[in-house]
């Protein structure tokens, strides 16, 4: 899932201060489980945001409302009504939530109020951890299931550098060394002798080397034809 | 100024605790500063930052929670829940500009009647310090609410 960090209450009120009617739309997808932007923190974030600007004297209204998916179509366009009675959106989704608010209400300002982070999972109750960059190319299948790219701090692609020790990076005590991770899944597994195999550079032309990717499927496409 | 100023403040207090301290404060004829109102809950781990929030936003002075001894919830780590969520309600509350001070937590037991009335008259010193919350102000100017 995507996981994300809600910003600094000064920030997001900096962006939206000359607007006197917002609406703060949640996304009840991955930011409602990393607790960054569902419906409970948009209620906290626009309680915040009402305190913070009455106290410099002004009179803002907030609408709260959260929708189940904000990067796709059929959930941005039930909001429609909501977004003609306002002077601009805070959208408390990921940057690709906010990018759609955006291209569907195009006379509208929209404004984030969370850092997108990164692709993770929760690995304990309040801790989040980057396990996928998306470079395009998955390799996880030689690699043990683990992957170097997201996980070795240097995206090494044979084996661990000088900085592993006892098993952590050396970027950071609290972070294990993808590669010592990526040795004792194999090792467990009865496959080391993957790792006996020199991997070349990695082709980073499936990563965003050549812009915005876009994926089509023709099965699946019905390009618009009115 | 300061000296007239009788702040508001809303304690949200345990069912299993600080609820029977404050009831035992009163049968021990203790007295507490009036400007405490209580809101009983099943346990502090009911406690969500908007409540918070809102008790601010709606002219709150100064709020604080109260919950069982460390260790002692009646569920397990609801208190423990609370303290975490009254932190970070504190670092909202010194983002938005209100500030931290005006919020804090407080463990006790039932027996605690004493206890009770010293945490009321130290919130009451301490928020007595401090300016009237200025979302208060405003909706007294304004002859009303949100």
């Amino acid at each position: 899932m995507i996981v994300a960090e809600q910003k600094p209450i000064q920030e997001i009120k900096a962006m939206i201060a000359d607007h006197q009617k917002v609406l703060v739309v949640g996304c009840a997808t991955c930011v409602t489980v990393c607790m960054a932007g569902g419906e409970k923190e948009v209620g906290i974030i626009a309680s915040c945001l009402r305190m913070a600007l009455r106290i410099d004297g002004k009179e803002p209204q907030m609408i709260e409302d959260c929708i189940q998916r904000q990067c796709e179509w059929e959930f941005v366009d039930t909001l429609k009504d909501k977004v003609d009675g306002v002077d601009a959106v805070l959208s408390s989704a990921c940057g690709v939530g906010v990018q759609a608010l955006a291209e569907r209400f195009p006379n509208k300002p929209v404004y984030p109020a969370l850092n997108t982070s990164f692709m993770g999972m929760p690995k304990e109750h309040g801790l989040w951890v980057e396990n996928c960059r998306g470079c395009g190319n998955c390799g996880l299948g030689r690699f043990g299931g683990i992957c170097p790219i997201a996980r070795c701090s240097k995206g090494l692609l044979n084996g661990p550098c000088g900085g592993s020790q006892n098993g952590k990076c050396e970027v950071s005590k609290e972070m294990d060394c993808g590669w010592q991770l990526i040795y004792e899944r194999l090792k467990r597994l009865d496959q080391l002798e993957k790792l006996e195999e020199i991997l070349p550079p990695k082709d980073w032309s499936t990563d965003r080397d050549k812009g915005q990717r876009r994926m089509y499927r023709g099965d699946v496409y019905y390009e618009q034809t009115v | 100024m300061s000296e007239q100023f009788e702040p508001e403040i809303v304690a949200f207090c345990c069912h299993y605790c600080a609820y029977g301290a404050a009831d035992l404060a009163g049968s021990m004829r203790l007295n507490y500063p009036a400007n405490v109102k209580i809101i009983k809950l099943p346990c502090t781990g009911k406690v969500d930052i908007i409540y918070l929030l809102k008790a601010f936003e709606d002219g709150a002075d100064g709020v604080f929670v109260v919950g069982c001894l460390e260790g002692n919830c009646h569920f397990t780590d609801g208190n423990i829940k609370a303290k975490r969520r009254v932190a970070r309600a504190k670092k909202l509350l010194d983002e938005i500009g209100l500030g931290g001070e005006r919020l804090d937590m407080f463990n006790m037991s039932a027996s605690m009647g004493p206890k009770f009335a010293e945490v009321a008259r130290e919130m009451t010193e301490r928020i007595k310090g401090l300016c009237p919350n200025p979302l208060r102000e405003k909706m007294k100017n304004e002859g009303g609410g949100r």
